[in-house]
C-alpha cells in the first residue's frame, strides 16, 4: 500500500510539472477560438519556457540575494502544493504532511516570497504590484479557508484526501453549501491566478497589472521558472476545484488501472475546465483594482454563507 | 544545599537577577563590566531559569512560604504545571533578549547603564515572582514592581516630552488595571480575609458576584495584556523604550497579564459559565481585528510592531474564549485543543515579537531611524539583522513551516469542532470566529511583507543608510537564538504540545489529547490522523528539496552567468530611492477597505497650488470615543469639588475634624 502511495506521488509530481504549461497553452487556445483570433500552439507555453531558459539572466544592481532565491522557493512551492492535492489518487504518501490548512498556508508562502522578490529592487512597480498582490492575497486567502471549512465541515477532516474521499463516496447525495462553495472557490481562483476580472495576464499596461509588475525585473531562467509555478499554480487550483467539486474518478487506491481510469478522467474534467476558464475570461471584463474588494468580499461572504448553509441545513440538528 | 527543592533552586535563579542588577549599580562607571559581564550572566541565568521550569512542568505541584512581607502575611509561593510553562516562556525568551542587550547599548549611554541594568534585571525577577505567587499579596506587590520597573524602563530617554506622555499613560492605565485586579482578589477572598490562591480556589458564593470577579479580573489583566479599549497605551509605551526592553515588555510581560487571567479564570474560578468564554472571544476578536488593521497603517516600525502584538493578544484570548466555552459545556477534550493552541501561541509569539523588536532595535542601532518613509535597502548593509528579521516576519505571518502557523493551525482546527457545542445558536455563531481567524492572519501577511519590505529591500531612502552597520556579535547572537526557537517550534510542535500535558491537567483536567506520542513524533494530528495532521518536518523538507532539485537541474541544464545591470526604469532615466512606493503607500488599500476603523484627518491640495502639501494623519478612534470623553468628565468632576481645595491649612484641619466628629456620630450607634 505504501509502495502504490509512493508511486502515485510521484506520478502525480510528474505529471504536474509536464501537463501545468499544457492547461495554460490550452487556455490560451480557446481564449484564441473565442475571440475570433488565430491561436498559437498548443505548446507554445513550452517553447516560450525553453527559450527563457537558454536565456541570459539580467540582474539590476542593487537586487539582493533574496531576489535570486524567491524563484526557486516559489516554483518548490508550487511544485510540493500540486503534489499534495489528490488528482489522480487520494492515497499520496505526502497527503498526512499537509492539510487543507497547510495548503493555504503553502500558497501563502509562496505569495509573501514573491511579493517581497518585487519589492526587492525598487522600483515603483515592483512595490505597486507586490501591494496589489497582497491585497487580492488577504482578501482571498479567508475565502479559500472558508471553502476548505465547509468541505471540512461536511467530511469532518481537513485532510484534504480525506475530504475527497468522501465526497467521492457520498456520490448521490447533492449538498447545496458545496454550491455556494463552489461559487467561492471559482471568485477565488479567479483571483489567485491574475486572471480577468481581477488581473490580466496578457497585460503589459501598467495601472492594471499585478502579478506581471511584480516579475518585471525578472529575467532568463528566473522568469522561467516563475511562469512555471504561475503554471503550476493554475494547475493545482483547477485541479483542487476538480477534487471538491467534481470528484468522481478519483481513485482510492492507487493501483495502475485505477490510476490509468483517473488520469483520463481528469484529463478530460482538465480540457473542460479549462475551456470553461477561457469562456469566463473572453465573457467578463477587467474590474478597476478597488472593485477586486468588492468582487472578493463577495467570494468570501459566500464561502462563510456555505459553511452556514451546511451548519443549517445538512447536520440534522 | 542537596536537599533544595526545586522551587527554592527557581526562587535563587529570580534572585540573582536581582543581585545581578544591584551589581550594576555599583558597577555603574563600568560601562564593559555591565555590557559584556552582567548582561551575559543574566543570560545565562535565563537559561537556567528555562531548564528548571522544563523540569516544572514535569514534577509536582511545589509550595513555599517566605516569611518576609508585612507580619503576619508571608509571600506564599507555588511553582505548578502552569507558572513552571509562562517561567519557561520567561527563561527562554529573555536569554536571547538579554545576549542582545550586551552587544546593544553604546558607550555614549553608560552614564544610565548601571540604572538600566538594575530595573531591567529587577523587571526579570518581578516577572518571576508574578508567576511563582500564590496569595494575593504577593502576587500584587510583585506585579506593581514589574509595572514601576518597566515603566522606568519606557521613560528612560525621559527628555522626550512624547516619552513622558507615553510612560504617564502606562502608569495610568498600569493602575487603573491593578485597582481591578486587586478588587478581584477582595472579591474571592470574601469575608474570610484569607488572601491565599488557596482560599480563593475555595470562593462559592453565587454566580453574581464570580461572575464579577472574572469581569474586574478582565478589566485588570485586559489592561495590562493591551486587550480592547484598553489598549491605547501599548502602541505608545512599546516604541518609547529601548529596544531590548520593548522586545521584554511585548514578548514576556503581556503573557504575564494572560497567565493572570488564566490563573483567575480557570484555576481559581473554575471556568464553568459558557459566556465568559464568549466575552472573550468577542473582545478579543474585536482586539485582533483592531491590531491588524492599525498595525498594516503604521508608518514608525516599532509602532507597527507595537500594533501586531495587539493583534497576537487578541487571538490569544480568542484561544482562551474557545477554551472557555469548551470547558463550560464540559468538552474537556476540544478544550484542552484549544488551550494547548493558546499557550503554543503565547510561546511563538514571545520568540517572533521579540525577534522582530530586536531587528528593529539593530536598524534603529545602525540609522538611528524608525520611519519607516526613511529607511530601505537594509539587506545589502545588514545582511545577518535582515535574514533573521526574515525569519521573524514569516512566523508572524503565520506561514509554514515556522512556529506562528502551528498555533493558528491548532487554533483553525480547534474552531472546527464548534458546531458540537450543544447550544442552539453557539454552533453556527463560533465558525464564524474561524472565518475572522482567516482574515486576520492573511492581514498579518500583508502588514509583514510591508514591514520587511520597506525596511530591508529596495534602495535605500535616505543617504546616510549607506552607512548603517550590521548588528554586533554578541547581538547577533541574540537574534539567532530566538530565530532558531521560532524555527525548532515549528518543526518540533510534538515536542513542546507533549510538555504541556501537565497544564492540561492542572486547568482542564484532561490532557493527552492531540495524538502527540513519541512513536508518532513526525505529525501532529488532533484526535486521529484522518481528522487533520500536519507534519512540519516532511512539509519543511519537502520544499527544501524541491528547491535544491530545481535550482541543481536549472544550474546542470541552462546555467549561464548572470549579468548586472540597471534596473529598467521604463523610459524614465532620472529615478531615485525616493520615488519607491512608501509605506503610507504601501497601506493605501487598508485605508481604505478599512476606513471605519480610523479617525482620519486629510488635506489634498488642489491642482492649483503653488506649493502643494499632502497630509493623511490616522489616528486611533478609541481616543475619540472613549478616552477624551472619560477625561472631559473626570475633569468636570474635579471642578466641581475644586472648592474644597482652599489651600489653608486652617480649612484642612476643620475638614478633619468635621470627619472625625461624622465618624464619632455615626459609630455610637
Amino acid at each position: 500500500m505504501n509502495f502504490y502511495a509512493l508511486i502515485a506521488q510521484l506520478i502525480e509530481l510528474v505529471a504536474a510539472l509536464l501537463l501545468a504549461p499544457l492547461l495554460v497553452g490550452w487556455v490560451n487556445q480557446c481564449r484564441a477560438w473565442l475571440q475570433n483570433r488565430t491561436a498559437p500552439p498548443l505548446l507554445q507555453t513550452y517553447f516560450t519556457l525553453h527559450k527563457l531558459f537558454r536565456k541570459e539572466v539580467l540582474l539590476a544592481h542593487n537586487a539582493s540575494p533574496l531576489f535570486r532565491a524567491a524563484p526557486y522557493a516559489i516554483f518548490a512551492c508550487m511544485a510540493l502544493a500540486s503534489a499534495i492535492v489528490p488528482t489522480l489518487s487520494t492515497n499520496l504518501i505526502l497527503a498526512p504532511a499537509a492539510d487543507a490548512i497547510a495548503f493555504v498556508g503553502l500558497f501563502a508562502l509562496a505569495r509573501v516570497f514573491i511579493a517581497l522578490a518585487g519589492m526587492d529592487v525598487g522600483t515603483s512597480f515592483g512595490s505597486l504590484g507586490s501591494r496589489r498582490e497582497m491585497l487580492i492575497g488577504f482578501l482571498a486567502e479567508p475565502a479559500l479557508l472558508m471553502v476548505f471549512f465547509t468541505a471540512s465541515l461536511i467530511s469532518h477532516s481537513t485532510s484534504l484526501s480525506s475530504i475527497v474521499q468522501t465526497l467521492t463516496r457520498t456520490d448521490l447525495i447533492i449538498y447545496p453549501s458545496l454550491a455556494f462553495a463552489g461559487t467561492a472557490f471559482t471568485m477565488v481562483s479567479l483571483a489567485e491566478n491574475a486572471r480577468v476580472p481581477v488581473d490580466n495576464p496578457t497585460t503589459h499596461l501598467e495601472l492594471t497589472m499585478i502579478h506581471e509588475a511584480m516579475i518585471l525585473e525578472y529575467s532568463g531562467r528566473h522568469l522561467a521558472l516563475i511562469e512555471w509555478a504561475a503554471s503550476l499554480k493554475l494547475f493545482a487550483y483547477s485541479c483542487l476545484g476538480i477534487a471538491l467539486f467534481v470528484p468522481f474518478g478519483i481513485s482510492a487506491t492507487a493501483l495502475p488501472t485505477d490510476l490509468l481510469l483517473a488520469a483520463s478522467c481528469m484529463l478530460i474534467k482538465l480540457a473542460i475546465g479549462g475551456f470553461v476558464l477561457a469562456l469566463i475570461e473572453t465573457l467578463s471584463a477587467k474590474m478597476r483594482i478597488f472593485r477586486a474588494p468588492e468582487f472578493l468580499g463577495t467570494a468570501f461572504l459566500l464561502a462563510v454563507l456555505a459553511m452556514l448553509v451546511h451548519l443549517l441545513l445538512e447536520t440534522g440538528r | 544545599m542537596s536537599r533544595l527543592a526545586l522551587i527554592d533552586w527557581v526562587l535563587i535563579t529570580a534572585l540573582i537577577w536581582l543581585a545581578l542588577g544591584i551589581a550594576g549599580v555599583f558597577l555603574a562607571h563600568r560601562f564593559t563590566v555591565i555590557s559584556r559581564v552582567l548582561f551575559p550572566l543574566g543570560a545565562i541565568n535565563s537559561l537556567v531559569l528555562g531548564i528548571l521550569a522544563l523540569v516544572g512542568l514535569l514534577s509536582e505541584t511545589q509550595e513555599l512560604i517566605l516569611p518576609i512581607g508585612l507580619p503576619g502575611l508571608p509571600f506564599h509561593l507555588r511553582l505548578d504545571a502552569l507558572s513552571s510553562f509562562f517561567l519557561f516562556l520567561l527563561g527562554a525568551t529573555s536569554a536571547g533578549i538579554s545576549i542582545y542587550a550586551a552587544g546593544y547599548f553604546r558607550k555614549s549611554q553608560s552614564a544610565v547603564l548601571g540604572l538600566q541594568c538594575l530595573l531591567y534585571h529587577a523587571f526579570l525577577t518581578s516577572m518571576s515572582f508574578v508567576l511563582l505567587a500564590n496569595d494575593g499579596y504577593a502576587f500584587m506587590v510583585a506585579w506593581e514592581t514589574m509595572a514601576l520597573s518597566s515603566f522606568f524602563l519606557v521613560t528612560a530617554e525621559h527628555r522626550h516630552p512624547e516619552i513622558r506622555r507615553a510612560g504617564y499613560l502606562y502608569l495610568l492605565i498600569a493602575h487603573i488595571g491593578s485597582v481591578a485586579i486587586l478588587l478581584s482578589f477582595g472579591l474571592m477572598a470574601g469575608s474570610t480575609g484569607d488572601y491565599t490562591f488557596d482560599a480563593m480556589r475555595q470562593f462559592a458564593d453565587g454566580a453574581f458576584w464570580r461572575t464579577t470577579a472574572f469581569l474586574l479580573a478582565l478589566v485588570g489583566f485586559g489592561a495590562k495584556a493591551g486587550i480592547l479599549p484598553l489598549h491605547v497605551w501599548l502602541p505608545e509605551a512599546h516604541p518609547a523604550a529601548p529596544s531590548p526592553v520593548s522586545a521584554m515588555m511585548s514578548g514576556v510581560m503581556l503573557k504575564t497579564a494572560i497567565y493572570g487571567l488564566l490563573r483567575v479564570g480557570f484555576d481559581l474560578l473554575h471556568a464553568h459559565t459558557w459566556w465568559w468564554g464568549l466575552l472573550l472571544l468577542l473582545v478579543g476578536l474585536a482586539t485582533a481585528l483592531f491590531g491588524v488593521v492599525f498595525s498594516a497603517v503604521q508608518t514608525d516600525m516599532k509602532r507597527l510592531l507595537a500594533y501586531s502584538s495587539i493583534e497576537n493578544i487578541g487571538l490569544i484570548t480568542l484561544g482562551m474564549g474557545l477554551t472557555l466555552i469548551f470547558r463550560a459545556f464540559g468538552m474537556t477534550g476540544f478544550a484542552s485543543l484549544a488551550l494547548t493552541a493558546t499557550l503554543y501561541h503565547c510561546l511563538n509569539h514571545a520568540f517572533f515579537k521579540s525577534l522582530l523588536f530586536l531587528s528593529t532595535g539593530s536598524v534603529l542601532h545602525a540609522t538611528g531611524e524608525r520611519n519607516l518613509g526613511k529607511l530601505g535597502g537594509l539587506i545589502h548593509q545588514m545582511p545577518w539583522v535582515a535574514w533573521l528579521a526574515l525569519i521573524g516576519v514569516l512566523a508572524s505571518a503565520g506561514l509554514p513551516p515556522l512556529n506562528g502557523f502551528v498555533s493558528e493551525w491548532l487554533l483553525l482546527q480547534s474552531f472546527l469542532f464548534t458546531p458540537e457545542v450543544p447550544h442552539g445558536y453557539l454552533n453556527m455563531l463560533l465558525p464564524v470566529f474561524a472565518a475572522a481567524i482567516a482574515l486576520i492572519a492573511a492581514l498579518a501577511g500583508f502588514t509583514m511583507v510591508k514591514f520587511f519590505g520597506v525596511v530591508f529591500l529596495g534602495q535605500p531612502r535616505e543617504e546616510k543608510l549607506a552607512q548603517a552597520h550590521d548588528a554586533s556579535r554578541l547581538s547577533r547572537l541574540g537574534l539567532l537564538w530566538l530565530a532558531a526557537g521560532c524555527v525548532l517550534l515549528g518543526l518540533m510542535p510534538n515536542v513542546i504540545v507533549s510538555l504541556l500535558d501537565p497544564v492540561m491537567q492542572l486547568l482542564i483536567g484532561f490532557g493527552r489529547q492531540l495524538d502527540a506520542r513519541p512513536e508518532n513524533w513526525l505529525f501532529l494530528a488532533p484526535f486521529y490522523e484522518e481528522r487533520a495532521s500536519y507534519s512540519p518536518i516532511i512539509f519543511f523538507c519537502g520544499i527544501v528539496a524541491m528547491t535544491l532539485v530545481s535550482w541543481l537541474a536549472v544550474r546542470r541544464y541552462f546555467h549561464s552567468r548572470a549579468k548586472r545591470v540597471p534596473p529598467w526604469d521604463c523610459g524614465f532615466p532620472l529615478q531615485t530611492g525616493r520615488m519607491q512606493d512608501t509605506s503610507e503607500g504601501y497601506s493605501q488599500p487598508i485605508r481604505r477597505i478599512f476606513s471605519p476603523f480610523f479617525k482620519r484627518t486629510r488635506q489634498h491640495p488642489s491642482p492649483f497650488d503653488a506649493q502643494p502639501r499632502y497630509l493623511s494623519i490616522v489616528e486611533d478612534p478609541f481616543w475619540y470615543w472613549l478616552y477624551l470623553p472619560v477625561a472631559w468628565i473626570v475633569e468636570q468632576g474635579t471642578r466641581v469639588v475644586d472648592f474644597l481645595q482652599r489651600g489653608r491649612i486652617a480649612i484642612y484641619l476643620l475638614y478633619s475634624f468635621a470627619t472625625l466628629i461624622t465618624l464619632l456620630v455615626l459609630t455610637r450607634g
